[in-house]
């Protein structure tokens, strides 16, 4: 690990003049620290956030309100989230490992670096680690990489689950920058790679995520995160499908999908949705709309696999919430 | 048990000789760690001398000023207050290893993905290893070492001796004190919730079934009000 200097923060105000080119903010650590261990992230400045008013779960008028250092532990079994949106508590009880729940914050959840291996090796070109250098992944071991959302720089998926069912709920994030706020789309937040995968949001120099809004949706209390992956637990996703669905009789009132493991980051599938409005929930109807979910999928050598599989995570996540099983 | 803090060159009194040389593996590895330690300062430096133009930071290194200084801390671990003086990179782990002599915490692979590491912050179950110990000051750190009540032994620990939850042993410790969170969590209900609230925490022996009737004979006793 490279040297750094340390602090910690008092306020958010404070944030905006401490988030330089070569400064990192820390929360729970378990991106960053890894990270700098592998010398992938080389900050020689390290700012504590963990001393800010920014915590909190609380369900109003207008949603949920998570505050950006609560644990994903303490979210996850939140009674408010399990009662209104079983979505986001699924989505963190398959993500990392209990420990990593206690340790990690939601804010740094939504900053998790990909986990490329080409991305976390400083010995080997990566476009998003060195921009202008070259991605490995293309022409290399590429069976966990995305199909979506790729570019001819970087094909690297982005791994949060937690984010695939908020952006699934349509949810926002607060950022503060010295004295300013504003509320920016999660699924905007998020870029495509393009020809500067090493820009991975919009985040801009001074920003802190302080605050995640899910807006109320009454129906989102039947909806569940299906995640697909080598081993049973404490791996990240093949694929994964957060699914809301709001059912009138037997056909689909409402409905709201997005998929994980399959895109450069977290894949909303509005078109998906849009298609099975009015349709019947049968498992022929969902095959069918599941189909536009890869429409323009660029699989590459050892993931065209997740073109089939994908499909059939939203059709099983939807199936299962139907109880049509 | 002797502790050391600052006195990293001090000898333990009930060190044990070997064969050979008259002193014990555990100061010969001490010895190893101090001179490493002293390495790892000078370490940046002298790679900045070797590498090129293009891999060097973008931005003119930090003040050596702030560098060198190292940060006063106080960590409260198994309920007593130790003392140390460390550079802001030292983790939770190598703290507790290589400067408080609580080598029962196991380095794996120091990278958050087996568990090995694994101890309390404030009740909670964590990774050291990815802990900064400047960032746990005031907190209460609970260690393996801690578990036991002088003599009697935590229900977790003797459950994983009288269900055999361990070949090599190396895992144990943090397969111990995630048990302890997750029969405290109250997520041992079936064989299956056990086994994926165990999950940060690798066994490359395989006593995972072990591992689990060991959690299962515990919980029993832990509920009973045994402790």
């Amino acid at each position: 690990m490279r040297p750094f200097v340390f602090e910690s923060l008092s306020s958010p105000q404070q944030a905006a003049s401490r988030n330089g080119p070569d400064s990192a903010f820390i929360a729970g650590g378990t991106t960053i620290i890894d990270l700098m261990k592998l010398e992938v992230m080389t900050p020689s400045r390290l700012v504590d956030v963990n001393g800010l008013p920014m915590s909190g779960i609380e369900m109003g008028e207008d949603g949920l309100r998570i505050g950006a250092l609560e644990k994903m532990s303490a979210v996850a079994i939140h009674p408010e989230v399990i009662a209104h949106y079983p979505v986001i508590s699924e989505a963190l009880l398959r993500s990392a490992s209990g420990q990593i729940r206690n340790m990690a914050s939601i804010g740094g959840n939504l900053l998790q670096r990909t986990r490329c291996g080409y991305f976390r090796d400083v010995n080997t070109p990566c476009n998003k680690r060195e921009p202008g250098s070259g991605c490995s992944a293309i022409d290399g071991e590429n069976r966990m990489h995305a199909i979506l959302g790729t570019s001819p720089s970087c094909i690297a998926t982005h791994t949060s689950d937690l984010a695939v069912a908020l952006v699934a709920l349509d949810t926002s994030i607060r950022i503060q920058n010295g004295t300013e706020e504003r509320l920016i789309k999660l699924d905007d937040f998020y870029l495509v790679p393009g020809d500067t995968p090493d820009r991975e949001n919009q985040l801009r120099p001074g920003d802190l995520i302080t605050e995640i809004r899910v807006p109320k949706l009454p129906w989102a209390k039947r909806s569940t995160y299906l995640k697909i992956r080598d081993r049973d637990s404490y791996e990240f996703a093949l694929t994964s499908a957060a699914v809301v669905l709001d059912v009138d009789g037997d056909k689909i009132r409402d409905v709201r999908i997005a998929v994980g493991g399959v895109g450069t980051k977290p894949w909303n599938l509005p078109k998906v949705s849009q298609a099975l409005i009015g349709k019947p929930l049968k498992e022929a109807a969902l095959v069918e709309a599941a189909k536009l979910a890869v429409e323009g999928a660029n699989p590459s050598k050892h993931n065209g696999f997740k073109i089939d599989l994908v499909q059939r995570t939203i059709v099983r996540a939807l199936v299962n919430l139907g109880d049509l099983a | 048990m002797q502790r050391r803090s600052d006195r990293e060159m001090e000898l333990p009194a009930d060190a044990e000789p070997d064969h050979e040389g008259g002193s014990s593996r555990r100061q010969f590895i001490r010895r190893l760690a101090a001179i490493s330690a002293g390495l790892t300062v000078a370490a940046p430096l002298a790679r900045g001398v070797a590498v090129t133009e293009e891999s060097l930071p973008k931005s003119p290194p930090p003040d050596p000023a702030d560098l060198n200084g190292l940060t006063q801390i106080n960590l409260k671990i198994n309920g007593s207050t130790e003392r140390l003086a460390i550079d802001p990179r030292v983790t939770l782990l190598d703290a507790l290893r290589d400067r408080l002599e609580l080598t029962g915490t196991k380095k794996g692979c120091d990278r958050g993905a087996c568990g090995a590491c694994t101890v309390h912050v404030d009740g909670k179950r964590v990774l050291s290893c990815l802990t900064l110990a400047v960032m746990v000051q005031g907190k209460e750190i609970s260690t393996i070492e801690g578990l036991a009540k002088g003599q009697e032994l935590h229900p977790v620990q003797a459950a994983f001796i009288e269900c055999d939850g361990f070949q090599c042993g190396y895992c144990t410790p943090g397969q111990i004190m995630s048990a302890v969170a997750c029969i405290n969590e109250g997520r041992t209900g079936s064989d299956g919730e056990i086994r994926e609230f165990m999950s940060g925490n690798l066994c490359r022996c395989g006593a995972y079934p072990n591992i689990v009737d060991a959690i299962k004979v515990a919980a029993a006793k832990m509920r009973g009000g045994v402790n």
